[in-house]
């Protein structure tokens, strides 16, 4: 499927595909530890365990900022 | 996932289950306020100054502090904001227009106080000389520089406490750090309450958000819709808590419940470090030769840095 990512912490959108289902999945693709994220689709957080849809939008906030 | 509590769609999966926004809202207020409760963090009529950011674990504090206050009817006149710009490029100065704003809604009297008005130069300026003569990383200045001026200015305002935003993350990082380096010392100052011993010259440093882990901060300050722009400390990746933030995150990840564990074994400790410490003279708070602030040398940490960057 396709999602497209919006990654807080480098501010950048990036449109990707990938095999998996769930958020989990896609955050174990993109290397990223669910500890330091939060994961928004339509302004709603979701958990790890949510299963994503194609051509899902995807916010990625991250957890750790400041010093 | 569902909440556990009801059948909504859930925010946050944690150990016990799944959590709604409300339950979680509800949850997290719960959590901050039984600390408050059981550690004495607050007390009647006391003048309470928060430490502050600006960003999203300064911000949850400061609120949560006076929902405190309001939902046990003690005076809310009695509370303030103190915000040191340690003078970062691209990053301070944007947290501290959301701060700005959040104190002015929220109707909590803000000071800012800076490391270039206080000590004659910002961090940026003062990193690079005080790192040739000593070798100290940014976050080391930084952090004696900050502590020095948020305790002098806390007590110029008169406060009896300062209310920090330090989290779970933030604690069991600094548990690592100083095991793994053998600082038993800087160990026996941490906890719910910072510091040894009461001391005039030194304001107590009290910590809400103790058992809340950063991931939930970052959530209740994005539920609560809390302005607050992404931004992070260009030094941040080059100090030692960086390493050790991202080792905890990956035990968090493969074994839920560490960072809870680290600070749960370190409390029963404390009170040994405590003990340890208090009899042991050289830890005494005195006054420093050069500024009279606390200090547990002739001459504080912060002074011998002034000077290094005077002599320069």
């Amino acid at each position: 499927m396709y999602i497209e990512i919006f990654n807080e912490r480098e501010q950048r959108t990036l449109q990707i595909e990938f095999a998996g289902t769930s958020v989990k999945d896609l955050l174990t693709h993109l290397k990223l530890n669910p500890e330091a994220f939060l994961v928004v689709r339509n302004n709603e957080v979701i958990t790890e365990e949510e299963t994503l849809q194609d051509q899902d939008k995807i916010e990625l906030l991250s957890v750790i900022s400041g010093g | 996932m569902s909440c556990s509590k009801c059948q909504n769609s859930a925010v946050i999966a944690l150990q016990h289950g799944g959590l709604c926004k409300n339950h979680f809202i509800d949850y997290f207020e719960e959590k901050v306020f039984k600390t408050i409760n059981k550690y004495q963090l607050i007390g009647r009529n006391e003048k309470l100054c928060v430490a502050v950011s600006g960003g999203k674990d300064s911000l949850t504090v400061l609120y949560l502090t006076k929902k405190y206050l309001e939902k046990n009817n003690l005076p809310t006149n009695n509370l303030i904001a103190l915000a040191v710009d340690e003078g970062i490029d691209n990053y301070r100065e944007k947290t501290l227009v959301d701060l700005k704003k959040f104190c002015q809604e929220h109707a909590v009297p803000l000071t800012i106080v800076s490391f270039e008005q206080e000590l004659g130069k910002t961090l940026d300026k003062a990193y690079p000389i005080i790192n040739k003569d000593t070798n100290k990383r940014p976050c080391n200045v930084c952090g004696v520089w900050r502590r020095y001026l948020l305790n002098k200015h806390a007590k110029k305002l008169g406060a009896d406490k300062v209310i920090t935003g330090h989290n779970l993350d933030d604690e069991a990082q600094a548990i690592i750090m100083n095991m793994f380096k053998a600082n038993t010392k800087l160990a026996g100052r941490l906890g719910p309450i910072s510091g040894l011993e009461e001391h005039d010259l030194f304001v107590q440093r009290v910590k809400p958000l103790y058992f809340c882990a950063e991931k939930e901060v970052r959530l209740y300050a994005l539920l609560q819709k809390f302005q607050i722009e992404f931004t992070e400390c260009p030094y941040s990746k080059e100090g030692y808590r960086h390493h050790i933030q991202e080792m905890l995150n990956d035990f968090e990840q493969k074994y839920k419940g560490t960072k809870q564990g680290i600070v749960n074994s370190f409390l029963t400790m404390l009170p040994l470090l405590k003990d340890q410490e208090n009899q042991t003279a050289e830890t005494k708070i005195r006054s420093c030769s050069k500024c009279q602030e606390a200090s547990n040398k002739d001459i504080c940490n912060a002074c011998v840095m002034k000077e290094t960057i005077q002599n320069a």
